[in-house]
């Protein structure tokens, strides 16, 4: 029965909100808030975004990031796994990324533009012995024009996440055999996995892929932080009008977020014009017999790359804490001249409560994404069929949709509905990110159980409940704990839906960081920043040590 | 019939109910029971030393008068502002989210015009309002050259004032006009950085050059749309296309606000910087974030000055509850810690002639810091221009160095 429930249920909770965000994002976009006095449809909106200077430029510099850093992160974690599948480094790195798919977008860009700017952390390293520098030199590296600043970080950030999705995709591909026969064909480590395992691996994280390219297309925190300035990225120009006190702009905001949609879908399209293209060239170089046997070049590249990408994480984290206690700290010291807890001791005070809240809020939300993606688990084990490709696409879909495009509208909608922001509130809308992560982190686990356990314990004359609760998820409790910290990190690093929806009154971690670090005190920035890394990581611990006290030893979950 | 009549009699009840709900600051006693054990909601920009303050008047409202104080920390005041509209939106007229808004300027100007303001007249009636500097300070009653009716209450000043690190740079050998900024910058390329408009400090850049560009300061005094603007900022763009190659990277990316330029300072990228508050130098030399070798200089023909005031929007929760902070906020007591540099250091909006001695005397025990110009040393000051002014010189700034690369 519950079971039953379970997957309309949690369909209608991931495409409503959506579906209403949407709606009231469409109204404006055509000139109708009768709050403004505009009760009637329009396409002026459109006219005045179309006239907006620089627009073509804030396009072109949201779309190219975002497919320049897709490529970027998954060409990395394409020829590390390819080259490394099966050496000690790769169970190494392993273990080193993934405590960096907590790290929240926006403490990363943060330590990310504090270690690589002109006054940064490196130049500070080698300045003045090595340099000569005794001011920073004037040259654009954060906020260039190109955006290479933000490819770099949303590239950074996006590998740790690509490689678990790849990871979790691995089982269910003839990895081993496949290999060993390209082997025995002669063909080089890389070449012979890119040809024989690659294509069903891909097909497995194709959707995680399109959540990375519409999340980088449509980034707000990451590409203030990092982006171009002049203009900015789509996005944050649309963060602009929306905040703008000139309260017509939220119609040139509506229309450009409607335009925003269609950026996010139309890089989609456009990568899966590249897979086309790569596909050919793929089985263009297999038909040619192109063994590429010598690729240890190519190899040093995919675990160098890797490797390079973790350390930047964590030298801009640490970089992070080192401003969090400075004193004065002046260009080219390398150190501050003194440390103090000031920053620390101004902030602790007022933890307390959006400390609570976040974890308060995580927690529920994460639980209530269990309590739903389980039962619509065991629906699937029940009818034996695992779910269809729309079922798929639906749980993608708070993912593969622009928060920006929704969520303005969302909270007019609710508005309109009269609730007034609560806690509760705030769980439901998280619940709509969490789901899909804590759905998706379970289900390869779960499908990969061997059900010969169940059949047993049946056999045993134990109840269908029995067997869930002494037998399979206990065996599963791994999992349980590892797509629980899943959820509860996307929660705490979730900014624009906490900002919207709890209207300032609601402030979490995140959020505070963030306003905060509006302010630019790069001691404030460090402090909020890590304690939004904190969070997360903990919940990871304690993931870790929970599973191993509910399932010692035995079995694994593979 | 009957029924009828009781309805009406309920109706009209119920609406003078809800006038009788809103608190006449004319009755203060009456408003200090009302707001007894209200919550009051503060929305209120997170800048960086403005917790402390708000810290300790939220303690003092809640032992003195039972008001209990939340700030909500905003990363833009526009923010809030939207929220108010939001609620109009969705028609709710009352309980609304806000209860109180730090605010000037153009979101004043905005809250006024959509109508999302309390009725005019509460501030002023206000006890403390006694002592505000109405006389000394035009900009108290005309925000931006808007009227302010009464419908904020002040809570400080803000004065343009630029700084340079007395370590690196000469104090005779720093500008004295726009005019000579721009030559300046001309033979130290790279060395001088404003925050991106619409930043708000980057916007009272572009205003200082405006408002030294004109040759008759009146038309700014009216709206942009009933002049012809384009005259008017033709040599506010003359002077700013001469500068831009000049400034640091070559005008290709700008910092983001304030905190952002000092920090270049503080980096050695930039030799001039400039802040709206007169104590903010000092501030940051107290926290460790400059060199104790800063120091603030003005131009002799005056820089732009204004106000900036809190207010309550119609639809608030706990109406009485912010009558009595921001009668609060304007107390001799509340406008002297603010003052400290230590705290905040933003100066005051009394009139020093109009305190008792006891509270004078608050003010003349403030330690300014060494690099806070006395009172008398900040020059002359230059009003605000209309709010229209400054969305005209925000498009075409955009237009221009905005979208350029």
């Amino acid at each position: 029965m519950i079971a039953r429930l379970g997957p309309p249920l949690a369909m209608a909770l991931l495409a409503g909100p959506i579906v209403a965000g949407i709606a009231g994002t469409l109204l404006p976009a055509f000139g109708f808030l009768p709050a403004l006095g505009h009760s009637t449809l329009s396409v002026d909106p459109f006219y005045t975004l179309l006239a907006e200077p620089g627009l073509a430029r804030s396009l072109v510099s949201g779309l190219g990031a975002g497919l320049a850093s897709t490529m970027l992160a998954l060409g990395a974690v394409m020829l590390f796994v390819a080259g490394w599948i099966d050496e000690p480094v790769f169970q190494r790195l392993r273990r080193g990324l993934s405590p960096l798919l907590a790290v929240p977008h926006a403490a990363a860009a943060f330590g990310f533009a504090f270690l690589v700017a002109p006054s940064g952390f490196l130049a500070r390293l080698v300045s003045p012995e090595l340099t000569g520098w005794l001011a920073p030199p004037d040259v654009l590296i954060v906020n260039d024009p190109m955006g290479l600043a933000l490819i770099a970080g949303l590239a950074v950030k996006e590998t740790p996440f690509l490689f678990l999705m790849t990871l979790a995709a691995l089982p269910q591909t003839p990895a081993g055999p496949s290999r060993l026969l390209a082997a025995a064909l002669g063909y080089g480590r890389v070449a012979g996995f890119l040809h024989t395992v690659w294509p069903s691996l891909y097909r497995q994280i194709r959707l995680p892929v399109f959540a990375v390219i519409a999340f980088s297309t449509s980034v707000v925190d990451v590409a203030v932080i990092l982006g171009p300035t002049t203009p900015p990225p789509l996005a944050v120009r649309l963060v602009q009008w929306m905040n703008d006190p000139d309260l017509a702009m939220r119609f040139k905001a509506s229309a450009g977020a409607l335009l925003q949609l269609g950026v996010s879908a139309f890089a989609i399209f456009a990568w899966i014009g590249l897979e086309r293209l790569a596909g050919a060239v793929a089985r263009a170089l297999c038909g040619s017999g192109f063994r590429l046997r010598r690729d240890a070049a190519l190899r040093l590249i995919g675990v160098a790359t890797m490797a390079a990408f973790a350390a930047t994480v964590f030298a801009g984290l640490f970089v992070l804490a080192l401003w969090s206690v400075a004193g004065l700290w002046q260009f080219p010291d390398s150190l501050p001249d003194r440390f103090t807890l000031a920053g620390w001791s101004d902030v602790l005070p007022r933890l307390a409560d959006p400390l609570l809240r976040s974890i308060g809020v995580g927690a529920a939300a994460t639980a209530a994404a269990l309590a739903l993606a389980v039962p619509a688990l065991m629906r699937e084990d029940e009818t034996g069929a695992p779910m269809g490709r729309r079922a798929r696409l639906l749980i993608y879909l708070p993912l593969l949709v622009p928060q920006i495009a929704f969520l303005f509208g969302l909270q007019t909608a609710i508005l309109a509905a009269g609730l007034t922001p609560s806690a509760p509130l705030l769980v439901a809308v998280h619940l709509v990110f969490v789901l899909p992560y804590v759905f998706l982190s379970l289900s390869d686990p779960w499908r990969a159980f061997d059900r010969r356990y169940e059949a047993v314990a049946f056999g045993l004359g134990r109840s269908r409940t029995r067997m869930l609760l002494t037998v399979k998820l206990p065996m599963l409790a791994p999992a349980l704990a590892t797509a629980a910290a899943v959820g509860f990190a996307v929660s705490i690093g979730l900014y624009l839906p906490t900002l919207l929806i709890g209207a300032g009154r609601l402030p979490t971690v995140t959020t505070e960081a963030v306003a905060l670090a509006a302010g630019g005190n790069r001691r404030v920035i460090g402090v909020w920043a890590l304690m939004q890394a904190t969070l997360p990581a903990a919940g990871f611990v304690i993931a870790a040590m929970l599973s191993r006290l509910v399932y010692r030893g035995g079995p694994g979950r593979t | 019939m009957l029924k009828i009549a009781a309805a009406l009699i309920a109706v009209l009840a119920a609406s003078t109910a809800a006038f009788a709900a809103d608190p006449d600051p004319a009755n203060w006693p009456a408003v200090l029971e009302d707001a007894r054990g209200e919550t009051v909601y503060f929305n209120a920009w997170a800048a960086p030393r403005t917790s402390m303050p708000t810290a300790w008047v939220g303690d003092e409202v809640e032992q003195r008068f039972g008001v209990k104080l939340v700030h909500v920390k905003l990363e833009d005041t526009a923010t809030a502002v939207n929220s108010v509209l939001a609620e109009k939106t969705a028609g709710r007229t009352e309980d609304g989210k806000i209860d109180l808004i730090w605010i000037n300027g153009e979101n004043f100007s905005a809250m006024k015009r959509q109508g999302l303001l309390l009725a005019p007249g509460w501030a002023e009636k206000l006890p403390n309002y006694a002592y505000a500097d109405v006389e000394g300070k035009p900009t108290l009653r005309s925000d931006f050259t808007i009227p302010v009716d009464g419908q904020e209450s002040p809570w400080g000043m803000a004065k343009l004032v630029f700084f340079h690190d007395s370590a690196r740079t000469k104090p005779e050998e720093m500008p004295k006009s726009i005019a000579e900024l721009v030559a300046w910058a001309n033979a130290h390329p790279g060395r001088f950085a404003y925050p991106q408009p619409p930043d708000f400090m980057g916007s009272t850049f572009l205003k200082q050059v405006l408002a030294e560009s004109v040759a008759d300061r009146a038309v700014l005094a009216k709206d942009a749309s009933s002049v012809d603007a384009s005259a008017v900022l033709a040599p506010v763009f003359a002077t700013l296309d001469a500068l831009n190659p000049n400034l640091w990277r070559a005008g290709k990316a700008f910092p983001k606000n304030y905190p952002a330029l000092k920090q270049l300072l503080a980096d050695n990228e930039a030799d001039i910087i400039f802040a709206f508050n007169p104590a903010e130098a000092s501030s940051a030399i107290a926290a460790g974030e400059l060199p104790d070798t800063v120091r603030s200089f003005v131009f002799p023909g005056g820089t732009l000055a204004n106000s900036h005031f809190v207010a309550v929007p119609f639809n608030a929760s706990s109406k009485a509850g912010a009558f009595v902070v921001a009668d609060f906020l304007l107390s001799p007591e509340a406008q002297a810690r603010k003052q400290d540099p230590k705290i905040w250091g933003d100066p005051t909006v009394l009139a020093m002639a109009k305190l008792s001695a006891e509270d004078r005397a608050r003010f003349d025990a403030l330690d300014l810091g060494v690099a806070t110009l006395a009172p008398d040393a900040l020059g002359p000051a230059i009003g605000e221009p209309h709010p229209s002014w400054m969305t005209t010189l925000e498009a075409e700034w955009t237009r221009r160095y905005g979208v350029a690369n």
